[in-house]
């Protein structure tokens, strides 16, 4: 074990011994209790953390799987003799089972829907509970047993809480796990829009899906945990308002940070401890005062500290480690590129009409393997729609394009992306809050395979060094080496173009379509730029460019198409092309 | 079941729908000019007809100093934002606002309240008393996240709901009051029994339907408004100002909730928590129409209300059930119909 895998886990370790020394301290029982009462609101919250931080979607019924995991278990134990432990993975399949048909009607549409989904779930299945005669209505289901390992039973508030804090040191493990591989990058880009990640291989909608179920499937273990720490189960503790304090733990905690769950859900129910012991003195009513402090206190952070409180205390902790590449041997398996000069992409009569306005106009030509073709034009010419028309992010009106001969039409940017097309952006699409070796490590998405379960139990080391070894390389390759492990967010507008091409290399294009990425670098960098598309030429790499800056294009391709006005005016060598008179009426206009 | 009862049904079913129709419309109108997804709509309900409540009794609400304290909060918030560039206007301003306006409400009200006016002047007070309350919660609770996201917008109505749900039970405690009718006389109409209340409450949405129209049609702000629900940025800079469209949308929210409010206290007990679920059916038929089209609104709050009276005969256990239920088929529909490229 290396030293800086030893200082990521040292504070995991020192919680953990925190925690286990806590019960044996002389501490009152309702500390231990509330301390149970935190654990289990943190696994709801550490699931939300990932749902609505990570991944910018949010939900008011989490309590609502917390039912299903808690009655589940409850009927299962009390009528049918079931031990809990054969319980707890069925819980755990209720919660996400119940998520999955849930997720697929309301990820897809766009963020609102899902939250005002849950608020409705949220109350129908609160009703549910307490009408169903075989959950004991209202009264809810009593004498659930007690956990029991070889015949001790975890009666006591001390013995279960180290039930407890074990799943939830367990869930914080998982969650990071999930986070920091491949199919995580996919999550962390969801709210970057995810368009940058979906041309890149990411299947949104599923990536959207993964963390919904794992945060029902989080809510519904604390659900378990509940019915046998409570040893009773009914509707109240799932109801509406108990989604929306989930919420708030997560909010207040700082959505965007695993234990940020663990501090914000401290918070919270200490908070309503003291709210519900001192006011009543106060005001002589205990009238639910902490509802109006929650509802301030959620505007307020939002106002305020719209990431929670947790990145404050993380100033006062050691900054982390830049992220280690632990060495590896295996090396990417590269494609092969097709033989020069043999077409790649051909665009047939492409045309894309926005209602009346016709951005490409029956536009055609092709791109060769091992060849440089630029893609120049006056502002508004349809350069960029024509990009994304080749990347399937917009749909043709008519026409098609093709690869090797193979229709492209109808695709997703996800199946494009399969052919080896990579791209980059006009206005750069990075996720700010991620590292440049975590940004370029996303363009090699489809190089790898490991799905949620290796991730989770960070079984998929061997393939993970690879992709970040790569995503390395390619960042030493165009030169930002020393940027590695900066944010993405903080490096200057050139270089963030740059670390667009490095995520595009990393996808071992064989064809590279690049949109005005000369813009905004020195002329030092432009140059370095250019020798590093004649070497990728040389490789057999397809390379389109879209680029403004005629010096760099002339200098650069082999051929040249112009369009002005969605329609294509001319095309052939740079050396032509700069002659034509058609080309010069566009960018100089004509004599009158 | 007879057709005396299907009438009886198909009635009680429209007079609550006409109610979700306002506040379905109140949310449409609020989510299209500021992107704010209005959950504590409902809260206005209740404050509406729990003040029309004690009015009746000729007593002063106690909604009349939660709006003092309101304007206060908000006149902090004002002075707040003005502590660097502090001049004379806007300071007169602000105060006109939010100290004279809520105070001579509260004087107006503690003057008038215990000479027990006509049922027709209580209504107006109760919703005089409500609709400030719009703009202060906007200018508190809103105007501060402009510019965030539609989540954390709704993260916030979340918050200002549990916030104003839990005055509520402080200040008009858990029991549920009834209003006093307009009218309790009624007609009979072929082979229903019809109340005048009822007439009342169809009368006024129709009224307030025909209102909008106007205001959104044929004047400056009701353009201003329209523009800002198209393009905030484009409203901005053709120099709509978008803070003054936010509080004007949620200053009609709240009137539009407290009219609702005072039309229902005489025909429902009115709880301090039963405003959010009138509220989150008005959503229902909000999301049945889409979210931003006002007759598709108005046309699913009805479905709403005659699903909700015929499942309360049918199968009152579960009818709340049914109605939130409602919206998983137009969602799955949803979902299917829009691409998954829409979120950029």
């Amino acid at each position: 074990m290396n030293s800086t895998r030893l200082r990521n886990i040292m504070p995991l370790a020192a919680f953990a011994v925190v925690l286990a020394i806590l019960p044996q301290l002389p501490i009152p029982t309702f500390w231990i209790t509330l301390m149970n009462n935190i654990g289990l609101a943190s696994l709801v919250a550490i699931g939300l953390v990932l749902l609505t931080g990570v991944g910018g979607l949010t939900s008011f019924g989490q309590a609502t799987f917390c039912g299903f995991g808690a009655y589940l278990t409850a009927v299962l134990t009390t009528n049918y003799g079931f031990s809990p432990w054969l319980t707890l993975p069925l819980s755990i399949l209720v919660g996400a089972g119940v998520a999955l048909p849930l997720g697929l009607i309301t990820v897809r549409l766009s963020g609102h829907f899902l939250p005002l989904g849950t608020i409705a779930w949220g109350l129908a299945f609160y009703y549910l509970f307490g009408k169903i005669e075989f959950l004991g209505r209202y009264d809810g289901i009593t004498a659930v047993p007690p956990l029991e390992i070889a015949g001790y039973q975890f009666f006591s508030s001390s013995s279960i809480f180290y039930v407890i804090w074990a799943f939830v040191i367990l869930t914080v493990i998982c969650a990071q796990n999930l986070l920091s591989s491949r199919v995580g990058r996919g999550i962390r880009a969801l709210r970057g829009g995810g368009q940058a990640a979906e041309s890149f291989g990411v299947n949104i909608v599923r990536a959207k899906l993964i963390v919904f179920v794992f945060a029902a499937a989080a809510a519904a273990l604390s659900g378990w945990l509940y019915a046998h720490m409570q040893r009773s189960v009914n509707p109240t503790p799932f109801g509406l308002n108990m989604g929306i304090e989930y919420l708030l733990m997560a909010v207040v905690g700082g959505s965007g940070h695993v234990w940020g769950a663990i501090f914000g859900s401290a918070i919270v129910l200490i908070l309503k401890e003291i709210l519900q012991r001192v006011m009543p003195s106060l005001i002589g009513s205990g009238a639910n005062v902490e509802m109006i402090v929650f509802g301030i206190l959620l505007v307020a952070i939002l106002q305020m500290a719209r990431n929670g409180i947790w990145p404050f205390v993380l100033r006062f902790l050691p900054a982390k480690p830049p992220q280690e590449i632990p060495p590896t041997d295996g090396n990417l398996p590269k494609r092969t590129l097709a033989c020069a000069g043999s077409p790649l992409i051909k665009v047939e009569k492409a045309r894309k009409a926005f209602g009346g306005l016709v951005a490409v106009n029956d536009v055609s030509f092709e791109v060769p393997a091992g060849r440089i073709v630029g893609l120049i034009g006056p502002n508004g010419a349809g350069k960029s729609t024509t990009f994304n028309l080749i990347t399937g992010i917009a749909s043709l009106t008519s026409g098609s394009v093709y690869y090797q001969g193979e229709p492209l039409t109808g695709d997703s940017p996800r199946q494009i992306a399969r052919h080896g097309i990579a791209r980059t952006f006009q206005h750069a699409k990075i996720l700010p809050e991620m590292t440049v070796l975590e940004n370029v490590a996303l363009g090699a998405h489809l190089r790898g395979s490991a799905g949620v379960f290796k991730s989770l139990l960070h079984a998929e080391r061997v393939e993970e060094a690879t992709l970040l070894a790569e995503a390395a390389r390619q960042i030493e390759r165009v030169g930002l080496g020393a940027y590695r492990d900066r944010l993405a967010g903080d490096l200057a507008l050139g270089q963030i173009r740059i670390v667009e091409i490095a995520r595009a290399l990393a996808a071992d294009p064989a064809v590279l379509l690049l949109d005005e990425p000369a813009a905004g670098l020195r002329h030092g960098e432009k140059q370095e730029l250019s020798n590093l598309l004649k070497k990728l030429r040389e490789e057999g790499v397809a390379v389109l460019l879209v680029e403004h800056d005629m010096g760099f294009v002339m200098g650069l391709v082999d051929h040249l198409v112009v369009l002005d006005f969605g329609t294509l005016i001319a095309e052939g060598k740079p050396a032509d092309v700069r002659q034509h008179p058609a080309v010069v009426a566009a960018y100089l206009g004509t004599a009158a | 079941m007879d057709a005396t009862i299907a009438t009886f049904l198909i009635q009680d079913g429209v007079t609550n729908g006409a109610i979700y129709a306002l506040l379905g419309l109140a949310l449409v109108l609020v989510f299209a000019v500021t992107r704010i997804i209005f959950i504590p709509q409902g809260e206005f309900v209740t404050y509406g007809a729990l003040s029309l409540a004690v009015l009746d009794g000729g007593r002063v609400p106690a909604t009349t100093s939660m709006l003092v304290c309101f304007g206060i909060a908000a006149l902090l918030f004002d002075l707040w934002g003005m502590r660097r560039s502090f001049s004379a206007p806007p300071l007169l301003r602000a105060l006109g606002i939010n100290i004279l306006l809520p105070v001579a409400i509260y004087a107006v009200v503690t003057v008038l309240a215990p000479l027990q006016p006509a049922p027709i002047l209580r209504a107006a007070m109760a919703v005089l008393i409500i609709a400030p309350m719009g703009y202060y919660i906007y200018r508190i609770a809103y105007r501060p996240l402009a510019d965030a996201t539609v989540l954390v917008l709704l993260i916030a109505s979340l918050g200002v709901h549990l916030a104003m749900m839990g005055l509520g039970l402080i200040f008009f405690g858990p029991e549920g009051l009834r209003a006093e009718p307009l009218s309790s006389e009624s007609f009979t109409l072929g082979p229903a029994l019809v109340s005048y209340q009822s007439v009342g409450i169809y009368i006024t949405t129709i009224l307030i339907i025909i209102g909008l129209y106007f205001f959104f049609e044929r004047t400056l702000i009701g353009k201003a408004l329209r523009a800002t629900a198209v393009n905030r940025l484009g409203a901005r800079l053709v120099g709509v100002r978008t803070q003054l469209t936010g509080s004007t949308a949620l200053i009609m929210a709240a009137a539009i909730g407290a009219v609702s409010g005072v039309l229902i206290a005489p025909i429902t007990t009115i709880y301090y928590d039963t405003g959010f679920m009138i509220g989150l059916k008005g959503f229902v038929a909000a999301i049945l129409g889409g979210l931003g089209n006002f007759p598709l609104t108005a046309v699913g709050a009805i479905a709403v209300g005659i699903v909700e009276a015929f499942a309360s005969f049918w199968a009152s256990d579960y009818k709340e059930i049914i109605v939130f239920s409602l919206i998983i088929p137009v969602l799955v529909w949803l979902s299917f119909s829009v691409g998954s490229h829409e979120e950029e």
